[in-house]
């Protein structure tokens, strides 16, 4: 808890300018290891509901190992994640998926031989609730199921604008295109916090610019909580509402962005400072 | 059920007239389709006129009232087009608007046309919108129909389209009264009351606003019905500019007069796959897309297995020989025709499919010329493609081909009602019941256009040819005459010399001068392969250029074309007498073509003035010197001496027509 008395410090300033938000995701005094290597250290945080958090520092400095951590991949050795009011020690990642929480991947994991209406519907599998023997049956309620999903899958299609490649193998799609189906995917799954692992790595400009459209509009028209890692600077500065940074699997800066952006251990930290 | 629609006598004279007639007639059928999360939803006729009278009776709350503009903006979707028909049963007049335009233009357009209320698609437009609402003051309501994006906008201005009909269901709820009452508003409308106005998009100068009235758009929708035989039965793909004379006549007045379903696609980039699940009956679309159709089906056939391959050449090849006959109802062996249905069920039959146009009875293309080999693979699969030329002021209709008598080089015979006339100076003129009132806020240009009798400039010069066909030749303005009196269209001559692949650009002179003299460029990539094939070293364009191998090819194309104008007695008098092949290909980063490659006549007449005055000194070579721009911005020169050669004319087919002074 002492971590927090800290961290509450340290973001007075934007308590003043923001909207008191409830807590969704708490991540107290984590660390992590793999044998000698310590990835994570003594790191806590908070996600709040509705708000875009962003994770960055320089490569290697453990922000795919937070996200592990959150979604249930990673078994931190210490601290606890507090997870809609309830503390979590361990989690395996299809609780993590049940309980709302859903990602994407710094390298695009899709069915690739799937199409895109498929690869989004894969997404809904842990909302359906007929069992076995209706699936196989499947006229009747499964039928009638699908059909509920189709929907809302439809509406995610129409919703990220990919009516086009409904039915194309998203192995042939180009590779903006199949983050774009990703994002889809975690989408289906209607989750409370969205976890995206470098959504525009390896986009043009215009991608970019349209994932960043898509992101923001997912947070206000549903109301999701996104928790992104993201190199682009610019990106990062206009999406999100807090940033944390990472370095060496340390916390060196937590706050809004124009106030992270200002700090100088942040300003070394991508820089590097002679000695 | 009821027989031909359009069949009915003429008493409903306005859309929404006709409308409540649908309803009644084939209140069942389906008359409009939208394809959402994936699936074709419809609406029937009956479905349509409730969902009109909802939003028409919203618009009427919101204080639309008749004599006001209401802009329309977005992509083919069933409520914008019911948005145009719920605002003329309030006597207002819809002006769609491109939805791709840039604000800057539409401001323009929304502040002529004085619109007070705007119907948009999405977020996109409503920004748009929002964007230029100062300079258009008398903007006072937007109407959405997307409502993603918008909830955090302030509405006191702003409403979503589901709102305003919601209002207006439920005022018709509150008052049963209410229903008698907006069809008593509309039932006094006339046919010569403005329906519609359209902007026309304008490559000289401000768009103008064509007013249409509703007679104008009635009476050609039914001619275009009854000469192509149009029924309630057809299928019609919506998909071009809704702003278009082109689309508003398929998509709607001819939708509506024949009673006919129009389907709105997902998407733009979906349209493809839409046609394929819809089949359309009827079909328009400019030249590019077939072309690019064709393109696709060349490509795969490429990456097909051998036995395909040939099945597929080798039944294309009897297509083109009888399948046009056949299409037409010529006479045809008995064999050619067994082997034609061989090839239907093979190769023909899966093509029309792959492309969505199974069904379709009659095709039209128009804009632009369309490539006659692109034109002859489409007819040849059977498929009754064909040309119609049309413009805003005309409510499309001036001529079509009919069935059976498809030339390439013409554009038809005068559409039903339609009278034709070549003026004195070679412009086309017409007259028709579809002809426009007139031009929003501008006498000027309506007079300048119009004449008091009712007849109208196109601003094309064509010519009709012995069997009753017309034939567009150039832009009016440009074309000229010869000292001798002939008519000269240096377009014409020049898209007759482009045909050759291995002429890229060519630039024709004569206008006030004795005789036509012509400058071609030549097209490195097919000269350059014949170069490589027939062992003929070169190492720059321009040398290749000064060949005199290339020279006697171009002089055989030239005496082609020569020969092709000698048959037309309007043109042979412009046959080409003198040519040369420029030393460099003409450029846009000199100035010699515009952006989109086309040629800029006068700018090339003052930089290349020696070899003009060579081309009429009777000189038999010229050196020049021209300065050139780089592509990195440097400055250099190139020299040559450019060779100029006579060509023998031929006799005039039919004797030689002088263009009357």
């Amino acid at each position: 808890m002492n971590a927090l008395v800290t961290d509450s410090s340290m973001t007075s300033a934007e308590a003043e300018t923001q909207v008191e938000r409830e807590l969704l995701l708490r991540v107290d005094n984590v660390s992590l290891s793999f044998g000698g290597v310590k990835a994570i250290t003594d790191i806590s945080f908070d996600i709040q509901k509705g708000e875009i958090r962003a994770i960055i520092g320089p490569n290697g400095a453990g922000k795919t190992s937070m996200l592990n951590v959150i979604n249930g991949f990673y078994h931190p050795q210490e601290g606890t994640i507090t997870w809609q009011g309830k503390v979590r020690r361990k989690m395996k990642p299809y609780e993590a998926a049940s309980q709302g929480i859903a990602r994407t991947f710094q390298n695009v994991a899709l069915f690739k031989g799937m199409t895109t209406l498929d690869n989004i519907m894969s997404g809904r599998s842990l909302k359906m609730h007929k069992n076995f023997f209706w699936q196989l049956l499947w006229r009747g309620p499964a039928e009638q199921e699908e059909i509920e999903h189709r929907r809302k899958v439809e509406d995610i299609i129409d919703f990220l604008e990919i009516q086009a490649i409904r039915k194309t193998p998203v192995g042939r799609l180009p590779y903006g295109l199949q983050k774009r189906v990703e994002l889809g995917r975690a989408l289906a799954m209607e989750p409370e916090l969205l976890l995206l692992d470098e959504p525009m790595a390896g986009m043009n400009l215009e991608e970019k610019e349209d994932m960043s459209r898509f992101i923001l509009d997912v947070n206000q028209e549903f109301g999701t909580t996104i928790a992104l890692i993201e190199h682009d600077m610019g990106v990062v500065m206009d999406l999100s509402d807090r940033v944390v940074v990472l370095d060496y699997g340390k916390k060196i800066a937590d706050g809004p962005p124009e106030e992270v952006q200002a700090n100088q251990a942040v300003i070394d930290a991508y820089l590097g400072v002679s000695h | 059920m009821v027989g031909s629609a359009s069949a009915s006598p003429r008493g409903d004279d306005t859309f929404p007239k006709i409308l409540l007639r649908n309803a009644k007639v084939f209140g069942a059928r389906t008359a409009f389709r939208e394809k959402d999360f994936g699936i074709w939803q419809s609406w029937t006729w009956s479905e349509v006129c409730e969902e009109i009278r909802a939003f028409s009776i919203g618009l009427k709350s919101l204080g639309l009232g008749a004599g006001d503009k209401i802009a329309i903006v977005g992509a083919n979707r069933p409520r914008l087009y019911w948005a145009m028909v719920a605002a003329q049963a309030l006597g207002a007049v819809p002006v769609p608007v491109y939805a791709d335009s840039v604000a800057e233009e539409m401001a323009y357009v929304l502040g002529h046309a004085e619109v007070r209320f705007a119907v948009v698609e999405d977020q996109e437009q409503v920004d748009k919108l929002l964007g230029v609402a100062e300079e258009v003051s008398s903007l006072t309501n937007i109407i959405y129909d997307e409502e993603r994006g918008l909830r955090d906008y302030d509405h006191t201005h702003l409403h979503s389209y589901s709102g305003v009909q919601e209002k207006g269901r439920a005022l018709l709820n509150e008052n049963a009264s209410l229903t008698g009452e907006w069809e008593q508003g509309f039932a006094g409308g006339k046919g010569e009351d403005i329906a519609v106005m359209l902007y026309t998009s304008g490559t000289t100068g401000r768009p103008k606003g064509v007013m249409l009235s509703f007679d104008n758009l009635v009476i050609s929708a039914r001619n275009g019905n009854t000469f192509d035989k149009l029924d309630e039965t057809e299928e019609v793909l919506a998909y071009l500019p809704m702003a278009w004379i082109g689309d508003h006549v398929f998509s709607l007045a001819q939708a509506f007069t024949a009673g006919y379903c129009v389907n709105c696609p997902e998407g733009m980039d979906t349209i493809d796959v839409d046609r394929l699940e819809i089949a359309p009956t009827y079909f328009f679309a400019p030249p590019r897309v077939f072309e690019n159709m064709l393109t696709q089906i060349m490509v795969r056939m490429e990456d097909a297995g051998k036995l395909k391959r040939r099945m597929f050449d080798y039944f294309m090849g009897v297509a083109r020989k009888v399948g046009e006959k056949i299409l037409n109802g010529e006479q045809v062996g008995a064999k050619d025709r067994l082997l034609y249905g061989l090839g239907e069920l093979l190769v023909y039959g899966p093509l029309k499919n792959r492309m969505g146009l199974t069904r379709m009875k009659v095709g039209y293309t128009a804009g632009e010329a369309i490539g006659p080999e692109i034109f002859q693979f489409y007819r040849a699969l059977g498929l009754n493609l064909k040309q119609l030329y049309g413009q805003t002021e005309a409510s499309v209709y001036i001529t079509l081909q009919p069935d059976g008598e498809i030339f390439g080089d013409t554009v038809g015979k005068p559409a039903p009602d339609v009278e034709l006339k070549i003026a004195d100076n070679g412009e086309v003129m017409y007259r028709s019941p579809g002809v426009f009132v007139g031009y929003f806020k501008n006498e000027e240009a309506t007079e300048k256009t119009k004449t008091a009798d009712g007849w109208v400039h196109t601003g094309d010069a064509g010519i009709i040819a012995e069997n009753g066909h017309l034939k567009i030749i150039d832009r009016a303005k440009d074309v000229g005459k010869l000292n001798s009196g002939s008519l000269f269209a240096p377009k014409y001559i020049e898209n007759k010399l482009k045909f050759f692949p291995n002429i890229k650009e060519a630039v024709a002179f004569g206008h006030e001068r004795d005789m036509v003299g012509v400058f071609i460029n030549i097209d490195l990539t097919a000269v350059g392969s014949w170069a490589e094939r027939n062992n003929v070293n070169y190492a720059s364009y321009q040398e290749l250029a000064a060949n005199p191998d290339v020279y006697a090819m171009i002089e055989s194309h030239v005496d082609q074309v020569n020969r092709d104008l000698s048959q037309e007695p309007m043109m042979a008098g412009a046959q080409i007498k003198r040519f040369l092949i420029l030393h460099k290909e003409l450029d846009a980063d000199d100035g010699e073509l515009t952006r989109t490659q086309k040629v800029r006549r006068t700018f090339i007449a003052e930089r290349y003035e020696p070899l003009i005055e060579a081309l009429y000194d009777g000189s038999t070579e010229k050196h020049i010197r021209t300065e050139v721009t780089f592509e990195d911005g440097r400055k250099g020169a190139i020299e040559a001496t450019v060779e100029l050669r006579d060509m023998d004319l031929h006799d005039a087919g039919k004797g030689f027509q002088e263009a009357a002074e």
